[in-house]
Parts: structure tokens; sequence; C-alpha cells
């Protein structure tokens, strides 16, 4: 059983790698937990919530001196120096732009595990803590992005004039993008979307937003899940509608971040210029380069032509409650797969994509990157690319085609029932309402009856007995025994029927709750 | 007052009960009232028929003779039916339902043969139509009685429940219904014995034959279309005897299980033709053998355990496989322990799942599941993405992603469970193979699917044990 030691952050980030709920979860999996003093204080866990979840509270020393020790951001030098040999760290670190941080720890002989090198595989969605915390980013920008800008983003007609709503382009369409663009048409907002993946055209639709398809012969598919880099023909007519839009827009949110790489810049310096006074651009790949000229990480900047450019980089540190919940949930689930027997020895099995992607050091080697996986949500490329198939069309009989086939039955009936003599036509008449009573009758029957129906069903149509037992007079020796053998088989019927229908129905019962 | 009036009187205060009793079962609320009416109406339907038989046949030495052998089958019938219907299993519904029906289309036969043996004062100029109604009763009591006994033999697992595939089958039917009008003709102008016995003959061999040649599948459809059937047996009867109640009966039967096929068939997303002319399932799927197998995970009886006590939502989807296991009662426990941890247990049942359409229902409601927590698939299917643990106990076909997402697969378009979408699917089978459709199921290679082998009844006791 190990001792899992959650330290707190540096001061300017408000979250914290697990709260008492996760923290229960974690203890279920068998690990003793430790929690820095006021560590959760930020997201507005007090220690005494996670002490009644069954942790303890230490200072810093013993939390960092815990077998394994999560946190939400890379350490930093200092706290990397506070790290004892074969130490187990969780916590992002982004290894790709990081080379120096991997140095760093390797050199420090412990075992570095990324959260935020999750592969993106459907198992591994639980713990991929890049999709939660750019939900919440995305989501914020919009919030930041409303709190700078000077007006309302919702249109409406007063008696003090109109004002009309704000129009919003969000750059990337994916986790981020799809928040913001949610967030910002809720609030009342024209959303505009680009990405180059077409096929996110439907999810931009269905939270309110439109697409703006950059109409190139070139089409990207995805075959992990993340954006890639595009061709010159897509980027320059891209540009042309970044150009456009700059001009007619008041506020742009740009996502675009691409995975081991800096961010592709988006809009130029012209476009920002062309932008009304008051705008606001919200850059949420600041920290990798940005995809805004003018960004700058972390900062607030102002144009010359009053365009304002948040290059905030800690998005979801500012809703640090909920990102501590979803990050610690991430967090849990992680621990889950790496504690298979649940008795809280964390083990790696570096035949499991995922434990071999996370780990981006082992005991002082650095194992980045992994060996590349193909985990394609979209069809592999060689085989042509299918719509998702819906289930195929119900083959329906073409409207005349019906009309001219029930005109031809009513006909026909017509017809028996003029020519038929005299008892037939009555008969018909009776046959035809008994169907469609015994249609409409069933029409809406519970699931759960059709056994008690047919056996109800089964026992009426017993009544076939009336008959036999109307024979049963003939003065006729053959005749009186087969319509004889016919009541007992009907009668078995009947009272079979009618006894197992009752059996079945005396069984179901309601629940008490 | 004239007793034929009177006859006649009761049987239209009978019909009534019968559609007020139909009517009654569409809900649970009204079913036992609906039972009611049901009995109420074959009483009165009964009662007025001996009195009208006492009335005018006492006199004479034939009457005498019917009485005696009225009261001696009757009692017969009705101590076999009684003492069937209290001993027969719930799992073994399905086949004494279709036994039942065999019965029907029987005594429909019987009727039918007398009609022609004795025809009483039939006029002149109704002496054709006399004929043809002959034909015509005895013909679908016949296809009635020879399905409905190759359906029971499917069921109970006399016969194997393979498609039987003879060469040219969709001609031999239609063949078969050619002939038989054919014969009908022939019959009304020179009405002979032989004839009579000939039609028979065809029409047991034709009903044999339909049922034979549809797999165990599409049961519950087959049962169902074999309830319609019996109803038309009698609604013939009626026309042939001039009796309306048979008539008002028969077709109620048979258009509501004609409604219930087809109910079935659209959870099938088959067309009913298909079904009753055995398509489904004839060719061997193609795609099987390439079928991309991954690597399944097995699990094991404690993990499982565990998984189901950490969860806080689990959703059991039953299938045949439950039945023949005789799983519902340990099923049931497993449900009401979990729920009494304030776990909330839903039990999704698709529409053909089982030999019988609501057959699961019904096994569950033995085990005193709450109907309540029972949920057609159309309720439950979009819940399961929210779902901690699925237990998919005994059912295949049912919860086949490749129905949803393998437009090559046999059974693509056929709605089903989307149990993938649950974090965790935990499925009790007896060992890989595959299911009724004889197609292969992605299901079990998916990351979030664990396998737990063995029988369904012995390993959920084993969970109960470790819970």
């Amino acid at each position: 059983m190990a001792r899992l030691g959650v330290v707190s952050e540096q001061k300017e980030d408000a979250r914290v790698s697990a709260t008492p709920e996760t923290v229960g979860k974690i203890i279920a999996l068998g690990y003793e937990v430790v929690i820095e003093k006021g560590a959760g204080e930020k997201s507005s866990f007090p220690d005494s919530q996670y002490e009644a979840a069954g942790a303890s509270i230490v200072d810093a020393k013993t939390a960092w001196s815990s077998a394994i020790v999560m946190k939400v951001n890379p350490p930093t030098d200092a706290e990397i120096r506070k790290l004892s040999k074969g130490t187990i760290l969780i916590s992002l670190l982004s290894p790709s732009l990081r080379p120096d941080l991997l140095e760093a720890l390797s050199r420090r002989g412990v075992t570095a595990i990324a959260l935020d090198a999750v592969p993106r595989i459907s198992r591994a969605q639980s713990m991929d803590v890049l999709s939660s915390m750019s939900n919440l980013a995305g989501y914020r920008a919009v919030i930041e992005a409303a709190h700078e800008f000077g007006r309302l983003f919702t249109g409406q007609v007063t008696a003090a004039g109109k004002v009309p709503p704000a129009k919003v382009l969000v750059a990337g369409a994916g986790v981020a993008g799809l928040a913001a663009i949610g967030a910002a048409s809720s609030l009342g907002a024209i959303v505009r979307a680009t990405d180059p993946r077409p096929e996110v055209a439907d999810q931009v639709k269905s939270i309110g937003g439109q697409y703006l398809a950059v109409d190139v012969a070139e089409q990207m598919q995805s075959s992990d899940g993340y954006a890639k880099a595009t061709s010159e023909a897509y980027d320059k007519r891209a540009a042309e509608i970044y150009s456009e839009q700059a001009e007619d827009v008041d506020i742009i949110i740009t996502t675009a971040l691409i995975p081991g790489r800096p961010a592709p810049r988006l809009i130029t310096a012209e476009d920002v210029a062309r932008m009304k006074p008051g705008s606001v651009i919200v850059d949420m790949a600041a920290v990798q380069g940005g995809n805004v000229a003018g960004s700058v990480a972390g900062e607030k900047v102002v144009t010359k032509n009053g365009v304002t450019i948040l290059g905030y980089s800690d998005l979801p540190a500012r809703l640090p409650q909920q990102a501590s919940q979803l990050f610690g949930t991430n967090m849990v689930n992680l621990l889950k797969l790496l504690t298979p027997n649940k008795d809280g020895n964390l083990t790696l099995d570096f035949e499991d994509v995922v434990q071999r992607a996370v780990t981006v050091v082992q005991e002082g080697a650095i194992t980045w990157p992994p060996p590349p996986i193909q985990v394609s949500a979209a069809p592999a490329s060689a085989a042509p690319a299918e719509a998702p198939s819906e289930p195929a069309p119900k083959k329906t009989m073409s409207r005349t085609a019906r009309t001219l086939l029930i005109s031809v039955g009513l006909l026909v009936l017509l017809a028996v029932c003029t020519f038929a003599p005299a008892p037939l036509p009555q008969h018909f008449l009776v046959l035809m309402l008994s169907i469609v009573v015994g249609f409409y009758v069933i029409g809406k029957v519970h699931h759960a009856l059709h056994t008690p129906l047919m056996s109800v069903t089964n026992a009426i149509s017993g009544i076939v007995v009336v008959g036999a037992i109307a024979q049963l007079n003939t003065p006729n020796l053959v005749v009186q025994i087969l319509a004889a053998i016919g009541v007992l088989l009907a009668s078995i019927n009947i009272f079979g029927g009618f006894a197992v229908t009752r059996r079945m129905l005396a069984m179901f019962t309601k629940g008490d709750r | 007052m004239n007793i034929d009036l009177l006859t006649t009187a009761t049987y239209v205060v009978a019909a009534l009960m019968f559609i007020l009793s139909l009517g009654g079962l569409s809900k649970h609320e009204t079913s036992r009232s609906g039972l009611v009416y049901g009995i109420v109406g074959m009483a009165l339907a009964l009662v007025a028929t001996i009195g009208q038989m006492v009335v005018n046949g006492l006199g004479t030495p034939a009457g005498q003779t019917g009485l005696v052998l009225l009261v001696v089958v009757i009692v017969i019938g009705a101590g076999i039916g009684l003492w069937r219907a209290r001993v027969v299993a719930m799992t073994g519904m399905p086949e004494l339902i279709a036994l039942l029906h065999s019965f029907v289309g029987l005594a429909a036969v019987l009727v039918g043969w007398n009609g022609a043996l004795a025809p009483g004062d039939v006029p002149d100029n109704l002496l054709g139509i006399h004929h043809a109604e002959v034909f015509i009763g005895v013909f679908i009591g016949a296809v009635t009685f020879t399905g409905s006994i190759v359906a029971f033999l499917k069921l109970s697992a006399r016969i194997s429940s393979r498609p039987l595939m003879l060469p040219g089958k969709n001609a031999l039917n239609i063949g078969a219904l050619v002939a038989f009008v054919a014969l009908t003709v022939w019959y009304v102008i020179t009405p002979v014995l032989p004839l009579l016995i000939a039609v028979t003959a065809l029409a047991l061999l034709l009903g044999w034959h339909l049922v034979a040649s549809i797999g165990g599948g599409d049961m519950p459809v087959v049962v169902s279309m074999l309830n319609s059937y019996s109803g038309w047996a009698a609604a013939a009867a009626g026309f042939l005897l001039n009796n309306d109640l048979l008539i008002v009966t028969g077709a109620l039967v048979g258009s509501s299980g004609a409604y219930l096929s087809y109910i079935m068939c659209r959870a099938m997303n088959r067309s009913f033709i298909s079904v009753i002319a055995g398509g489904f399932g004839i060719e061997k799927p193609k795609s099987s053998d390439d079928e991309e197998e991954g690597e399944i995970h097995e699990i094991d009886v404690q993990a499982a355990a565990s998984m189901l006590s950490n969860a806080s939502s689990v959703i059991i989807t039953p299938g045949y496989g439950m039945a023949v296991a005789q799983a519902q009662y340990p099923v049931a426990d497993l449900a009401a322990r979990l729920r009494a941890k304030g776990v909330n247990v839903r039990f999704g049942i698709h529409p053909v799942a089982g030999r019988l359409p609501g057959h699961m229902n019904v096994l569950l409601a033995e085990a005193k599941v709450p109907y309540d927590v029972v949920l057609e698939m159309d309720e439950i299917n979009d819940d399961f993405a929210g779902t901690d643990v699925v237990l998919v106990i005994g059912a295949n076909d049912t919860c086949n992603p490749a129905a949803a997402e393998d437009p090559s697969s046999p059974i693509a378009g056929m709605p089903v469970l989307r149990v993938w979408e649950a974090d965790n699917v935990i499925v009790f089978k007896r060992s890989m193979s595959s299911g009724y459709a004889g197609v292969a199921n992605p299901l079990f290679y998916r990351d979030n699917a664990s396998m737990l082998f063995g029988d369904a009844k012995d390993r959920v006791e084993d969970i109960l044990k470790a819970l």
C-alpha cells in the first residue's frame, strides 16, 4: 500500500489534483492519501472535507516525499528538487514541448506520468485531461471575452432602440472550440466556426454555430483524433476567410493547436487592424506561440485600434472548482488503470498502449515519445470514405400504388358482397368490423403483456368449441366422435389458456418505490 | 322466447366481452379485469351453446349420446388444460402456447370435416359456397396444426431449430397455395371425399414446411403468426357454421396476432414476408469469417461483483440464454440486492428477446421483478451511455453493435440495445459461439466489454455469493 501525496499548486493556479470526492475513490483503490495543507483552499475544498473523506493533512515536505506525487501543473525546477529518487510523479507535463523538463525529471531518477499524453482512444477518454480542461477553457474564453467586450451578446429590441447581437468567430472546432461555440450561442451571439476537418460541421451546427467551410479539394482526415497541419492551398483560402470575417465579427476565439508543434498563425496583424474598435480576441493557443499576431501568453494586450487580445493561459484554472473535479476524476480513472488489483500498488504495464503512452520517464529513463498507435476514429483512408450508415430506408409503396391497391381491395369486397347470397354479406360485415376492432384494441398493448395477451387470445380462439358442440347433435356417430375430439381439444385450450394467463398476470407486480 | 334467439343474443354479449378482454390486456392496471371479461365471455358462449344443444337435441337419441360425450370430453379437456397450466414452467411457456395453437388448428380441421360429412340443411344456392368454406376452414386449420406442432418441437428442442432448406422452397409454398385454389374449385364442382383428404394432406404438409424452414431466432414471430392463423381458422369455421360469434372472435384473434407479428418484425427490421417465408439467416453471413477478431477480456466473478457493488447504475439485458439457464431467479435476487444498496438497477428488454413476444417480461415477473423497472428497448436505449455496468445475460444478437455500425452485416439496421455505450459491459455466455442469426458479435471484443464464461445461473449465483 503506497502513500500518495496531493501537493498544492503555485500561487497563480487555483486548481488541485484531487477533490474530497476523488480522494475517497483513490482510497478505495488501496492507497493511503495525504494532502498538503491548504491544497484545495482556492478551489473551495477545505482541509476538513479531505479529512472527512479519509485523507490526512500534512505539511508540504511530507506530501512531496510520498511514493506517488500528484499535481496539476508541470513541476518547477524547485519542485523537481523536492522529488526523491524512485518517486512517481503524475501531472500535466506537455512532454512534446518541454524536453528540458523530461531531462530534469530523468536526472532526478523519478518516474513521470504525463496526464496530457493520454492517447485519444475511446477507452482512454475517461482519463483524457486535455479534453476535460479544454471544455472548461472554451467556456471560460467566452466569458472572458464577454467581460472585455463592451456590449451585449444577445440582440434586443427595446424602447430605447435596437441592439444587434454580437458576432463571434471560433477558429477550430475541437473540444474547446465546441464548448466556446455552445457558450457563445447560448448567450445569444451569432456564432461561426472554422475547422479544417469537414466532419465537424454537424457538431458545430448541433450546438448552435454556423460552419464556414474552406472550399479546397483537400479534405483532412484525422487518424489519431487530433488536428494536423494543413496544405498550402487550404491555408491560402482559409486566410481569406479569416480576413473577411475579421472585418465583420466582434469577437474571435482561436483554439487551433497541433500537438507537438507551434500553434498555426491564423489571424495576421492586418486582420487585427481591420477589426472594429472594441472587438475582443481570445487566443487560447497563446502559450504555444499563438494563433493571433500580437498575442502575449498570459497577458491582455490592447492594440492601437482598440482591439483587446487576451492570451490567458490559465483559462481552466479560472473555474477552479469544476476544473479540479474533472481533473481529479481523470486522475482517478488513470489510477484505476494503473492499479488493476486495487491493492494500492501502482504498476506500469508497457503492453498497454495507454500506460505506455502516459509514461514519459521511467525510473530516470526517458520513454517519450511512445511508439505510434493508429486509433483512427475516422475510416482508414484506403477505403472509400463512407458516410456513417444509417438504417437502410424501409421500402414503402409509392402513394399511387397504395391507393390503387386499396381501391382494388375495396372493389373486390364490394363485388363479393354484391353477388354473394344471403348470409355472406352480413358475415363479411362482421368479419371486417372485428378485424378493425382487433387491430385497434391491440395497437396500444404494453410490450410486457405480449405473452399474456397471446395466451388469452389463444384461449379465446378455443371458441371453435362452439362449432364442435353444435355438431355433437348430428345423428351420425363418426361426426359425433370427430366433434367430441374437437370439443376435447378446444376445451383444453380454453381452460389451459385462461388458467395460464391468470398465473402469469398474478406474477406481474409493481415495485414499491 | 326461442332458444336460438337467446343464444344469438348471448353471443353478442360474449363477443363484446372478448373485445373488452383484449382491450383490458393492453395495460398492466386493467389486465386482470381483461382476463375476467374473457372468462365471462367464454362462459356465456359455452352455456348458451350447450343450452341450445340440450334444448334442440334432448329428444333425439343422437342428442343424448352427444350430451354424454360432451360432458365427458369437457371434463377431460378442462382437467388436462388446468393441469398443464398449473405445472408448466414459465420458461416452457412458448412450447405450451405453440401446442395449444395446434389444438385449435386440429379442432378447426375436425369441424370442417364434420361440415363436409354432415352438411345439414344447406340451401341449394349456398351449396357451392358451403363446399368452399369447408375447404378454407380445413386448409387454415391444418396449416395451423402442423405449423404449431413443428414450432412446439423446435421450441422444446425435440428437433433442431435450424431452418430446413429445401431447394425451391418458395416455389413449394406458392405451388401449395395454387394447388389449394385448384382443389377448392374442383371440390365446389364435384364434392367428393378424396379431394377433402387431398387438401387436408396438402395443408398439413404446407404447415409443416412453412415453420420448419424458419430458424429458431424468429420463433417469436412464428408463434404470434400461428396465433393469428388459429384465429382465422376459427373465423373460417364461423363462416361454415353460419355463426357470427366464431367470426367475430376468430377475426379479433387473427388481426391481433397479425399485428403482434408485425410489431415483432419491425423490431427486427425485417419484412413480414421475409420472415414467414424463412428468409432470415438463410445466407451464411460473409463478413463473419474475416471479422476483425480482437482480444476478448475475461473477467472473474470477484471482479464482476466488485464492479457491480461500485456501480451507481446497472442495466441488465436478458436474452433467451437466461431462459435456458433458468437464471431468472438469481438475476432477480441480484437486482434486488443491488437495489437495496441504492444502485439504480433496470432491465432493458429487446422486443424479440426470447422465443415468444414478451417472454423475458414473463420470466422476470415470475421472479418478482417489479414491472416498472423492466423497460422496453426504446425507453432505455438512450440511457446506456450514462450507465456504469451493463450485464448481458444470455443475449447476443439483440445487443450486437454490428447491426448499428456495420452496413455489410446481415443484421444491419436491426434496432438493437446499445449496451456498448455503457462504461462497462459484462457478457454472460457459455462459449464464443454466435447467436441465432449466425453473426459474430463484435461487442465481445470491445475494450469496455468483459466476458464471464459459464452457465448464466451458476455465474449469477456466484456473484451473489461474492457480493
